[in-house]
């Protein structure tokens, strides 16, 4: 019972931190490089704009994917390592 | 055939499939009605959760409110695909997990109170409503147009429409129903984009195209759009935003806010397992990006072709664009799209300077007043709604009539899926919530079922009214809705499952102040329960607080509901054992059956 307890505890760790690390990805793309850092990237151009514009309106969205993906994947993986999947 | 029977056929042959796979799928228990016996596969339901996502708003509104605002209405094409990416970390495998079948059932028996179930009912529907008022909006515009009827009649034959097959199908049923208006909806959404990027930068993905050169010009096509609409006064399409805090936190609000709409979230309680509901998420989040991605392209593409069609000497210009200002269209040589849209009064003209001509510019821009006196321009001329933009944008890239009955059956198809979806989690959180739960626990599964299907109608009817006087264009109303949701339900989901401390009365607190903050905000600004005149201040940005808009306020009211639930937990006792042992069951997939209603 107190392995059971301890290896919970620790899956749950484990999760926290990859979801801390997934919002900082996030965060980083689209209030960061969309919004707050645009003015630092306006020298980077891309088709006729800059990359904090392209960043706006197409980069961010990609990355959601990559992020959802990555995480669903992930995740699946823990699941089975700490024997807590379905 | 003329363009109206085309438009009849496209319609009517979407609405007949819709209505023959509600019939097909029909709900014959409650929980095929509320969450399709659980049943459905990953991608399936991604893609069912993209056409409830994707509303009139997405579909109709979005690109047009790109158009006029460039890169400072970036935030919905951030905002209404970020918040995915919380959804399927922060919320939707617990809550599979937790395996019962509405949002207030969570909050109900997480914070062991009625209370609290009966906020949640309350948050649920205020935001679900409003949001109902915005796809009735879109929905109207596009019924008007393509059936050649009135703007009002055209909201009340969607609000039949929505009832017939959201009443009887039930979520097995709208859930397939979903998918063939999701295969509809991103068909009618990428052709016109893929020849109008074809036509205006010879690249068929329009996604792309907008990056690239345009090719009457050998511009960038952004650095085309730019001079072109600086030469009539505008800020440039790309051009950045003074108030960085209100552009992140409208991105934010509309984050959270789908985090946080019930009609989203129980999407994925439909899946059969936990690992099912984080793939779903993505697959949602691919089916949607098809559309954004778009949406971008043909916003611009949109703006240029507008500017190009008042002003056709812009298009080969390559400087010196103030020359190709001077021989604007005449009036009476007006393509025929304007002539349409001039019927559903969506577009207006005046001829201020009576020189025949249209012009079109800033007027509001005063730097740029003596620039438009000189030129003997007498005020902008050419008034057109954003929400058409999309609907007429095959129209104005002169494709054939087909793709006009197709955009008209997208759109209604968009409008028609979100509200069907909005009105089954209103419907569950009054039949189920409020009368089983709370109210006679002993009614029948059948009674229950009933008495879904009367608020469902109820809900319809209150939508359709409010949706004739509606306080914005559809996205804004829409993003309103969000603000809401994202304010009074995201935090304390989110809290529920990651803090065991918060308790009953730090919930309730914290959904009533950010409930309350929210729509204290938006109704000072936008006049009580949206009634015109009754605003306490103007909508303008020197009277927002902070530069705040009421559109972002809602990551605000999030901010003061964690903040409030956590200091009114610490402040009182401890949640119960047996609930920190939920809160603990739901945060492992080990042992999650089939969503249950009891």
């Amino acid at each position: 019972m107190a392995d059971d307890k301890s290896n919970a505890a620790a899956y749950w760790k484990a999760n926290v931190r990859l979801i801390t690390g997934c919002l900082i990805v996030w965060a980083f793309v689209s209030y960061g490089c969309a919004i707050l850092f645009r003015p630092l990237l306006a020298g980077i151009p891309v088709g006729g704009t800059d990359l904090g514009f392209w960043f706006a309106q197409q980069g961010s969205i990609l990355t959601f994917i990559a992020i959802i993906f990555f995480y669903a994947w992930k995740m699946n993986r823990l699941d089975k390592q700490f024997g807590l999947g379905e | 055939m003329s363009q109206f029977a085309i438009n009849l056929l496209f319609v009517g042959a979407s609405f007949a499939l819709y209505i023959g796979i509600a019939i097909w799928a029909r709900a014959g228990s409650t929980k095929d009605f509320y969450v399709a016996g659980g049943g459905v596969h990953p991608i399936t339901n991604g893609m069912a959760t993209a056409a409830d996502w994707m509303s009139a708003a997405s579909f109709i509104s979005m690109a047009g409110l790109l158009a006029s605002g460039g890169y400072a209405n970036s935030t919905f094409l951030m905002g209404w695909t970020g918040g995915y990416v919380i959804l399927a970390m922060l919320l939707a495998p617990y809550l599979r997990k937790f395996g019962k079948f509405t949002v207030p059932d969570f909050i109900g028996d997480r914070f062991y109170s009625n209370t609290a179930r009966l906020v949640a009912v309350i948050c649920l529907i205020v935001a679900s409503i409003t949001y109902v008022i915005g796809q009735m909006t879109g929905a109207g515009v596009a019924f008007s147009r393509f059936l050649e009827v009135s703007n009002t009649w055209g909201i009340w034959i969607a609000a039949f429409i929505v009832f017939l097959y959201a009443v009887f199908g039930g979520m097995k049923g709208i859930t397939y129903t979903q998918v063939a208006q999701y295969v509809v909806l991103i068909i009618a959404y990428t052709i016109p984009a893929v020849f109008i990027a074809l036509e205006l930068t010879g690249n068929p993905i329009p996604g792309l195209g907008m990056f690239s050169t345009h090719t009457e010009s050998g511009v960038p096509l952004l650095e085309k759009l730019d001079d072109v609409v600086n030469a009539l006064g505008f800020r440039d399409y790309t051009a950045d935003v003074d108030n960085k805090l209100n552009m992140v936190l409208f991105t934010l609000s509309l984050m959270v806010g789908t985090a946080g709409l019930p009609h989203v979230i129980i999407r994925f309680f439909t899946v059969p397992k936990v690992a099912d509901a984080r793939w779903s998420a993505g697959w949602a989040l691919v089916f949607i990006a098809l559309l954004y991605l778009t949406a971008p392209a043909v916003g611009s593409m949109a703006r240029l072709n507008l500017m190009t069609t008042v002003y056709p000497d812009m298009a080969g210009q390559v400087e010196n664009y103030e020359d190709a200002t001077t021989n604007p269209i005449r009036y009476e040589e007006r393509p025929e799209w304007v002539r349409t849209w001039e019927e559903t009064g969506l577009i207006q003209y005046e001829d201020k300077n009576n020189d025949g001509r249209i012009q079109v510019y800033n007027d509001g821009n005063e730097a740029f007043a003596e620039t438009a006196e000189q030129r003997g321009w007498n005020g902008s001329e050419l008034n057109v709604n954003n929400d058409i933009l999309v609907l007429a944008n095959p129209e104005i890239a002169n494709l054939p009539s087909w793709v006009i009955g197709l955009i008209a059956a997208g759109g209604i198809a968009a409008a028609l899926s979100t509200a069907a979806g909005l009105l089954l989690a209103i419907s569950s959180a009054i039949s189920h919530d409020l009368i089983k739960t709370m109210i006679n626990p002993k009614i029948t599964e059948k009674g229950e079922m009933l008495a879904a299907r009367i608020s469902m109608a109820g809900a319809i009817l209150l939508a359709t009214y409010l949706g004739l006087n509606p306080p914005g264009f559809a996205a804004q109303t829409v993003a309103l809705a969000f603000g809401i949701a994202g304010a009074s339900l995201f935090p304390v989901l989110m809290m529920g499952i990651f803090s065991k401390r918060v308790n009953n009365k730090g919930a309730v607190a914290g959904m009533l102040t950010g409930l309350g903050a929210t729509l204290l905000y938006i109704f000072t600004y936008l006049g009580w329960f949206f009634i015109p005149g009754t605003n306490m201040l103007p909508n303008t940005p020197d009277n927002w607080i902070l530069g705040i808009s009421p559109l972002s306020f809602g990551a605000v009211g999030a901010i003061f509901n964690f903040a409030v639930a956590f200091i009114v937990s610490n402040a009182t006792e401890e949640p119960p054992q047996e609930i920190q042992d939920l809160v603990e069951s739901v945060r492992y997939p080990k042992g999650a059956g089939v969503a249950t209603g009891h």
